[in-house]
């Protein structure tokens, strides 16, 4: 029998703002415990919120990014529930009126073909602090640094069919929220988390299957893998003639198995009801206006852009804008080469990705700035370096030798391009080794590497290549 | 001098009649004396009083101080004081020292005005008779066999006795002009949005809000004008410029329209009580006032209403209180669940846990429609019917309560009957208007209320109005036998 997965992801969006959502105290992630709450993130009596007018500007930029419609009045509600880290007994949340409705994002599928995936909604909200269980002594410790952090939950149709899929969105949600800037995008420190929806059902069936949520997964991959095994749980249960009962289900990366969490019919009633200390969210005109002026371009279309403007493949184009920074980077590098964005493209995602790779660096700490890159790709472009020279003098601006130029001239690696003198060093070569010239015009044509080899080691590698196969070429026949 | 009110004690003290500190000791002296049989303090707080009379006296004496500067007053003890127990009423706040001032705190504070303590209340503002306080019911000076009102009782008390010529009060279905009806004294409940809640203890957030209770209309004006502004800490806080009130308080009423709603002077209301509403309503017709029968049928609609709304935002309000961080904790939680069933269980007193039962209940799935939703609909209702009366009269008037002050105990055992006295004041809070309650009379010794109830933001106009009256009339000048 045919199954078809039918998933809808919930991804919590930490905004990078400097301060809370609702209060002035500091986001900053990893401070000592408690030391990041003030009054209000603690709940004390008479306290009140404000909203943080960035988060609401960072919401916006979002669900402009994924042409959604952007309430003109939300508002915000309260989410009642107890727990010893949510410090008022609720969460201030968007219910009913979310600032962000019906938006959609394309996402490239295996085959290269694009697929729509619909954004239903997406909602700011503040973010409860931590229960630590461990170090105790059958106590619970409260951290509420991260009480009050705000958070954009972006909720997507259930349009997706496949782990794969799942995992394309949530990369492609990821990128967009990195470009805009509304989030660090740190998938370890949870500033981007998922809960993902998942049912099956047969294929060609158009009713849902009953769902299951597994919540809080914080990797690509583990997303990927949780989807997997909860789609094949699923499909055996359902193949035995089992149900699938609606609850909540934990991913266990370890195990690498989901098991429930708490059953939704055990959950909460939360009570919604709209906050009365916070007055409707409204947002005119003006004001989406201009967080429309200051969206930087997106991911899509800078990619359309850099197959158009640069001649680019796609896939060139597709890995260059894969994170902002980088696709700077790359125009940088293009404007202070003056030209040969093939050229460029080639040494960014070649030499410099795999040196950055190599120091486990990101491209915004470099130590290697576009403009030390380019002079590098000059002298090559100029004939003062060959590809292998280049090479070398990349690694020794690498490691903080200078610029090119002065690695150039330090090391003398100024590559030989006078006939005269490339000509001298083939005609020692050959009169070096007379036997093997003598098999070459014999017929042993692979032999003329040979000769390229001793030639280039005769000019520590500095001759021309290119001349000296040509001049090699002439003198042999000779 | 405690007799004298705000105003006459600020021209003393211009007038280095006495001083601040001469007029702290009489009246700490006062409280000493009285509140033993009052119980309207829950806290005195003498040296930090004194401290502040002696700054004020040295602020006068450079020449920098304002209208207020020197003059005591007393908070609600649902106002937080930096440094100083902020109980709300409640064992679950026994021990509660906040880290910071409320804005009105702040505010009379910088005014230069000397805080005295923190009076009693009903807990957490629960209340219109001051029996809910754990720290005891508050007794009514003029006969202390029965109730001050509530939920501000303890102010109301305080100023009738003499004990402070100020105090600061909270509002949420009557809670200051209830009191003040029921213990001769005067107290405006502003316009939803005019005095910041920063700081200020929630009962139910959307109808709170903080005033001025003082023995005189004059004083109210005084007072407000320092309380009142927007804040920026409090989102609901209004950005409407704070006229002079104090400026504003002469003029004539020729011209003012006076409406009286039908519904306010129907069934259930104590025929001596009318009486004297009535003569006072006489009273400014004589002064020039126009009088216009008005209606606003959906009166009796606004106490289950209210009884919805309020309670609902409570039960949520005070799901903070759970002996995590702060607060009542039961000894030796053996779990979560024992944590917190037993803390607030512990902390709580019968009636903040009958409001949060009916608050959880009125909010669960599947009767949030059937209740809040629709207690929302009779709100906006309620709000559209006063709006279309002010457009025809200038200010309504009307009694505060049914009745004057009731036995202590007698309605204690019968919240319902507690709930249906607030008739009058509760609409007031679901339309957010601005009302004033006033003395205008007696029945057999004990004080009559006029309330007076205004446009939004026409506060000055309130006072203005009551201020006239007190004018003519002596009323608010009457002391209870032994307070004099």
């Amino acid at each position: 029998m045919e199954w078809e997965a039918v998933i809808g992801l919930e991804i919590h969006t930490q905004l990078a703002t400097k301060s809370k959502i609702f209060s002035g105290a500091p986001t900053a992630y990893g401070a000592e415990p408690n030391t990041q709450a003030c009054a209000i993130d603690l709940g004390l009596p008479g306290v009140l919120p404000v909203v943080n007018a960035e988060a609401v500007r960072m919401a916006v930029m979002f669900g402009l990014a994924v042409d959604a419609t952007i309430a003109p009045r939300s508002v915000f509600a309260r989410k009642n529930y107890f727990y010893p880290d949510l410090p008022k007994g609720y969460q201030i949340s968007q219910y009913e009126l979310p600032v962000v409705a019906h938006g959609r994002l394309d996402i490239t599928l295996a085959d290269g073909s694009h697929k729509r995936i619909g954004i239903t909604r997406a909602h700011l909200e503040e973010d409860a602090g931590k229960s630590l269980h461990e170090d105790f002594h059958g106590m619970t410790g409260v951290d509420l640094n991260r009480a009050g952090t705000p958070l954009l939950e972006i909720v997507s149709e259930p349009d997706l069919r496949s782990a794969q899929e799942a995992v394309a969105y949530m990369k492609k949600v990821h990128q967009i929220v990195v470009y805009l800037g509304i989030c660090d995008g740190n998938l370890q420190e949870g500033s981007f988390r998922c809960d993902a929806n998942v049912s099956v059902r047969r294929k060609g069936a158009t009713a849902f299957g009953t769902r299951a949520e597994i919540k809080n997964i914080n990797s690509f991959r583990f997303v990927e893998r949780a989807i997997e095994h909860e789609i094949e749980r699923q499909v055996e249960l359902l193949e035995g003639g089992g149900q699938v009962v609606q609850e909540t289900r934990l991913y266990d990366p370890d195990r690498d198995e989901t098991r429930p969490m708490r059953s939704k019919e055990e959950a909460n009633d939360y009570r919604y009801f709209p906050d009365p200390d916070l007055l409707p969210l409204e947002l005119d005109a003006a004001c989406v206006a201009a967080a429309r002026a200051a969206l930087p371009e997106l991911p899509d279309a800078r990619r359309a852009r850099f197959v158009e403007a640069f001649g680019l493949s796609p896939q060139d184009a597709e890995a260059l804008t894969a994170s902002r920074p980088f696709a700077d980077y790359f125009e940088a590098l293009v404007a202070a080469v003056g030209g040969d964005a093939k050229l460029c493209a080639n040494w960014m995602m070649g030499e410099f990705a795999a040196a950055l790779n190599r120091a486990g660096l990101d491209v915004t700490a470099s130590p290697l700035g576009p403009a030390r890159l380019a002079g590098v790709l000059q002298r090559l472009r100029d004939g003062t370096l060959s590809g292998k020279l280049a090479k070398e003098v990349f690694d020794a601006v690498w490691a903080g030798e200078g610029d090119a130029d002065a690695v150039i001239a330090a090391r003398g690696l100024r590559q030989i391009t006078d006939s005269g003198a490339i000509e001298a060093i083939v005609a020692e070569v050959i009169a070096a080794h007379p036997k093997q010239a003598e098999q070459y015009r014999a017929g042993q044509e692979k032999l003329f590497g040979f000769f390229v080899g001793q030639v280039m080691k005769a000019s520590r590698g500095k001759a021309n290549p290119q001349q000296v196969n040509d001049l090699l070429a002439a003198r042999l026949k000779g | 001098m405690h007799h004298l009110t705000l105003a006459e004690l600020a021209a003393g003290l211009a007038a280095g009649d006495f001083s601040s500190r001469e007029l702290t000791e009489t009246l700490l002296n006062r409280v000493q004396a009285h509140d033993g049989d009052l119980n309207s303090f829950i806290t005195v707080c003498p040296e930090r009083a004194l401290a502040q009379a002696d700054a004020a006296d040295a602020r006068r004496a450079a020449g920098r101080a304002g209208p207020l500067t020197g003059l005591p007053v007393a908070h609600k003890d649902i106002f937080c004081t930096r440094g100083l127990r902020t109980s709300a009423g409640s064992k679950m706040l026994d021990a509660f020292v906040a880290p910071y001032d409320a804005t009105v705190v702040e505010r009379l504070d910088a005014a230069g005005m000397v805080l005295l303590g923190k009076t009693n209340m009903d807990e957490f503002a629960m209340g219109s008779s001051n029996e809910s306080s754990h720290y005891g019911p508050v007794r009514n000076p003029w006969d202390t066999a029965t109730v001050p009102g509530g939920s501000s009782g303890g102010s109301a008390a305080a100023l009738a006795a003499r004990l402070v010529p100020a105090a600061t009060g909270t509002d949420t279905g009557g809670s200051i002009r209830q009191p003040a009806a029921l213990s001769g004294i005067t107290g405006l409940k502003p316009t939803y949005g005019r005095v910041s809640r920063w700081g200020m203890i929630a009962y139910a957030s959307s109808l709170d809000q903080g005033g001025p209770m003082a023995r005189s209309a004059e004083d109210c004006a005084l007072l407000l004008g320092a309380m009142a502004g927007f804040d920026p800490r409090d989102s609901t806080s209004a950005q409407v410029p704070v006229p002079d009130y104090a400026a504003a308080l002469g003029g004539e009423l020729a011209g003012l329209r006076i409406g009286l709603p039908r519904e306010y002077f129907g069934a259930g209301l104590d025929a001596d009580v009318a009486r004297a509403v009535e003569a006072a309503i006489d009273e400014y017709r004589r002064l020039g006032a126009t009088l216009v029968e008005v209606s606003l049928p959906s009166t009796e609609l606004a106490i289950p209403a209210y009884y919805v709304i309020a309670p609902s935002e409570a039960s949520s309000n005070l799901a903070r209180f759970d002996g995590v961080r702060y607060g009542h904790r039961c000894a030796a939680p053996r779990d979560l669940h024992d944590l917190y069933t037993r803390s607030r269980g512990e902390g709580f007193g019968a009636e903040v846990k009958r409001r949060i039962m009916v608050g959880t209940y009125a909010l669960s799935a599947g009767y949030y429609d059937a209740y809040y939703l629709k207690a929302q609909r009779i709100r906006r209702l309620i709000r559209d019917e006063f709006l279309r009366a002010f457009e025809t009269v200038d200010v309504l008037m009307g009694p505060t309560s049914p009745s004057v002050a009731f036995g202590l105990g007698e309605k204690a055992d019968d919240p319902i009957a507690l709930y249906l006295a607030d008739i009058y004041t509760v609409a007031v809070n679901l339309a957010g208007l601005p009302a004033i309650s006033l003395p205008c009379g007696f029945k057999q010794g004990l004080p009559v209320g006029l309330q007076i109830i205004g446009r939004h933001f026409d506060e000055a106009r309130l006072l203005a109005v009551a201020h006239r009256y007190q004018q003519v009339t002596d009323w608010h000048r009457r002391a209870p036998a032994g307070y004099a």
